[in-house]
């Protein structure tokens, strides 16, 4: 195929023109596209953000920024990252684009619902950005009372309303996607014919659904506290400061699933399709998706053991973490034997998925340490937590969101990127993402605390290491926003399926046409089925009725 | 769901006299001295008695399909999960509550 | 096309699947409302367990009468609103408009009643904030129950004003002609919302009004 058939072919890009044609799209692709716009701009906000707090970090003194600045920075980093950067990035961007199209469908079951998810997501975003323009925040990402309802005297009150309002987006997304699941199949597309990928988007948005009212209701009432001297946690009236924390983290810790089930239903492809093999155990991983999201729902209370909470609840809080452990360690098992016998290729989209294993892997046996209560009262609060978390969201959900985005990138696009560009940044991004965090674990476990400007000099060799880490990290986060625009100009233009991969989305032209699929597929085989060629593997129904 | 039976206006009727019977019980019983703790457990059991009504009958669940009887549970189910995690904090906390606990109501100024 | 055709969205196979994917996305919507208004009774739980003097004493102070009519209120609301979907099940359109007329009546006699309580509770010094007033000994954990007395009746109320907008709308819808026998999704869904409103109150009103009433 050349250039100019692909002009000529009518799909989803060119199908309109303009501004308005993008604004008030339903189709669930274009929409990707604007979150993926969306997204892209909040995780390099984030990240001037960690940019500024580790350059201060670099000495021991406070010299950059004065403490009350350095508590605003670290705090929108976090709410930054997380609220609109990490929670959305796979769903709404890779979801949105492949779980219609991987389940056969022309479209998520509600496409309104759709637009006015990522309308909901930029006006959260407007607000957040409006209170970091006014000054910011200085509570922490988690908001703790009560500070945050009383004491703290910066913008609180926006800050709160932008991710409350940014929370209905994830949950109508949650939404949108459980009813497809269900009930917009196609043929033959049984429970256990679907991509890994699909059974990953499913858990997360039970937890979608059932987690984030609760840090709606939560951040509402500390708001309303605010605003009209309601007591509800104020501790003068008897209020109880650890009650906001039960409530924040009952959302919290199973947000962090949401942000990382889904690369986990990346990695099963990409483990797939260059190993050329069927995931090993693929129930197994299915319904240890769906157990990651049940069990993570019952162990908020570990980010609470030196809080004020019952030693009791404490120990049973600590048990329940153990347990969590189990199913995130199935997978990588898995995905592992997976990859044994199996004919393996290193694509850009492979190293970040080799990456992601490893990473992952580090970042969830040190939760296990922190799980384990002896161990949280010495480093709960320094820099091992922030090293964990870090492992896990960057070298873990950073890396699916980015392996996932060159997989996908040319059907998305109908181009390709350059691979040896791509190779070269997973490496840099690799290199530079262990150079900054792993000498914090070791500064935590010295006694470093978390979320202070200054430190003892004894520290700053292993501080100057992570801010040289972040430089680099940084040049292997601009490299693909470099290469890959550069892609949609100059880049190869791809075939519908150049990884010769399984699964319906590579059976459709790429970019795919606005209905997804000419004919509705009819599935008679099960996922990862590489040994046998597509053509035995899907028939083509009646034309797709519009 | 279309499938569903067209449920009468009896049943509604029925329905609709047995909440209002509820409300007068549950208001009444709470004039009543029942004992320690026994009036959060008959309020609650009454009040889950009614609501079980509106979504049965009201509702339709009860003519509706397996998944939908799932998500109703579910959303009860996950509400347990944060009450009963958060009670059993609270209920194994050394002191009775945190107003007797150590620090004056003067150390915090309103 | 058939009248029912009319009402299938392009990336619907048939109007079967596009009613049960309506019918459960409302269902997990209401699934996100019982966690939304679940965060706050799981708080008043742990306050009410610690407090139980002070919350008896202070839901003295809310009109069981006024609750109760309101209660009534409501559950005729809830008859109303299956009466409606009723009477478009079986394509009654006149019925249909009387009954969601009457629903919203009655959603707005409770709301009235309502904002009485509040107007009272405020003459009464009993608002949160500096001018609350109330017996020294137990004022704190007092002022902590009428926390949850607003947030959780307004939070509710705030829900029963978008009702009566989306039934308003469906008045307008239903005249047009827009619902049949065969097509009512709309009603059907706004029922759902209605009755979960209900049932929120169901629990508000036994967990506000009726602490130690005995006493």
């Amino acid at each position: 195929m050349n250039l100019s058939e692909i002009e000529r072919r009518e799909h989803y890009l060119n199908v309109n023109y303009g501004i308005r044609s993008w604004l008030f799209t339903t189709d669930h692709k274009r929409i990707a596209w604007l979150y993926l716009l969306s997204v892209t701009l909040f995780f390099f906000i984030g990240g001037l953000f960690a940019t500024l707090m580790r350059i201060e970090l670099m000495t021991p003194q406070g010299d950059l920024v004065q403490a009350e600045t350095y508590n605003k920075l670290f705090t929108m980093h976090g709410v930054t990252m997380i609220f609109f950067f990490l929670v959305p990035s796979i769903p709404a961007v890779l979801g949105n684009f492949l779980v219609p199209m991987m389940i056969g469908a022309r479209d998520l079951a509600f496409p309104r619902l759709n637009l006015a998810s990522w309308y909901i997501f930029i006006i959260g975003g407007a607000f957040t950005l409006m209170a970091a323009a006014a000054g910011g925040v200085d509570t922490g990402w988690t908001f703790y009372t009560p500070y945050s309802s009383i004491y703290s005297n910066t913008h609180v009150v926006l800050t709160v309303v932008g991710v409350f309002i940014t929370g209905f987006s994830s949950i109508l997304t949650g939404l949108n996607f459980i009813v497809t699941i269900h009930k917009m199949r196609a043929p033959g597309m049984t429970w256990f014919r679907l991509p890994l990928f699909i059974w990953a988007h499913y858990a997360t948005s039970i937890i979608f659904v059932l987690g984030t009212p609760v840090i709606a209701i939560t951040l509402l009432l500390v708001g309303l506290e605010r605003i009209f001297r309601l007591g509800i946690f104020d501790p003068a009236l008897g209020g109880d400061p650890v009650l906001f924390q039960h409530l924040f983290w009952f959302y919290s810790h199973p947000a962090v699933y949401i942000m990382v089930l889904p690369a986990m239903g990346v990695v099963s492809e990409l483990i797939a399709c260059f190993s050329r093999k069927r995931i090993f155990g693929y129930s197994v991983v299915a319904f240890a998706s769906l157990g990651i999201a049940v069990i993570g729902f019952l162990v908020w209370g570990h980010h609470m053991f030196v809080s004020g909470q019952s030693v009791h609840a404490g120990m049973v809080f600590s048990f329940l973490s153990m347990v969590v452990a189990i199913p995130s360690a199935i997978k990588v098992f898995n995905w592992t034997a997976t990859l044994y016998k199996g004919s393996i290729s290193y694509d850009a989209p492979m190293l970040y998925a080799l990456g992601f294993i490893g990473l992952f892997t580090i970042g969830g046996l040190t939760g296990l340490f922190l799980a384990t209560l002896g161990i949280n009262v010495h480093v709960h609060d320094t820099y091992f937590v922030v090293a964990h978390f870090h492992y896990i969201m960057v070298g873990g959900a950073v890396m699916g969101y980015l392996g996932g985005i060159h997989f996908w990138w040319p059907k998305m696009t109908g181009r390709t990127y350059p691979e040896i560009w791509a190779r070269l940044a997973a490496l840099i991004i690799f290199i530079g993402f262990n150079l900054t965090f792993f000498p914090q674990f070791v500064l935590g476990y010295l006694g470093m605390p978390r979320r202070y400007h200054v430190y003892p000099p004894e520290f700053q060799v292993l501080n100057v290491m992570s801010t040289a880490g972040a430089s680099i990290l940084a040049v292997g986060y601009l490299l693909p926003l470099l290469y890959l625009v550069w892609s949609l100009r100059y880049g190869a233009v791809a075939g519908a399926n150049p990884w010769r991969a399984r699964g319906l989305e590579w059976q459709t032209p790429s970019p795919p046409p606005t209905e997804n699929f000419e004919r509705t597929p009819i599935v008679t085989e099960g996922a990862y089925a590489y040994e046998k060629d597509p053509e035995e593997i899907y028939s083509l129904g009646k034309p797709a009725h519009v | 769901m279309s499938s569903q039976p067209v449920v009468s206006v009896r049943t509604y009727a029925l329905v609709f006299a047995s909440l209002l019977f509820l409300t007068a019980l549950t208001t009444t019983v709470a004039f009543v001295d029942l004992g320690k703790g026994m009036h959060e457990m008959a309020a609650l059991t009454i009040a889950v008695c009614k609501a079980v009504l509106v979504i049965l009958y009201f509702m339709h669940v009860r003519y509706s399909d397996r998944l939908t009887w799932v998500f109703v549970g579910a959303g009860f189910f996950w509400l347990l999960i944060l009450i009963g995690g958060t009670m059993d904090d609270v209920l194994t906390r050394p002191q009775l509550s945190p107003s007797t606990a150590s620090v004056p109501a003067q150390a915090y100024p309103r | 096309m058939s009248k029912v055709e009319a009402f299938r969205q392009h990336h619907f196979e048939d109007v079967e699947q596009q009613h049960e994917a309506s019918w459960l996305g409302m269902w997990v919507f209401l699934a996100t409302e019982v966690m939304f208004f679940g965060g706050m009774f799981a708080c008043y739980f742990v306050y009410r367990h610690w407090y139980l003097q002070a919350f008896a004493s202070a839901s003295n102070h809310l009109d069981v009468l006024l609750g109760g009519i309101n209660t009534a209120v409501l559950i005729c609301s809830s008859f109303t609103m299956a009466l409606a979907v009723h009477s478009a099940e079986t394509a009654r359109r006149k019925p249909l408009i009387a009954f969601l007329l009457l629903t919203i009546v009655l959603g707005l006699l409770f709301l009235g009643i309502k904002f009485y309580e509040y107007h009272t509770k405020f003459e009464e010094h009993l608002v949160p904030g500096s001018s609350f007033r109330f017996e020294a000994s137990l004022a704190r954990p007092a002022e902590i129950f009428f926390s949850f007395y607003f947030a959780m009746t307004g939070m509710h109320a705030v829900h029963m004003i978008i009702g009566i907008g989306l039934l308003t709308a469906l008045i307008f819808k239903a005249r047009r002609g827009r619902f049949s026998a065969a097509y009512h999704t709309p009603v059907e869904l706004t029922g759902l919302y209605w009755h979960f409103v209900d049932i929120v109150w169901i629990f508000l009103f036994p967990l506000l009004y009726l602490v130690g009433r005995h006493l």
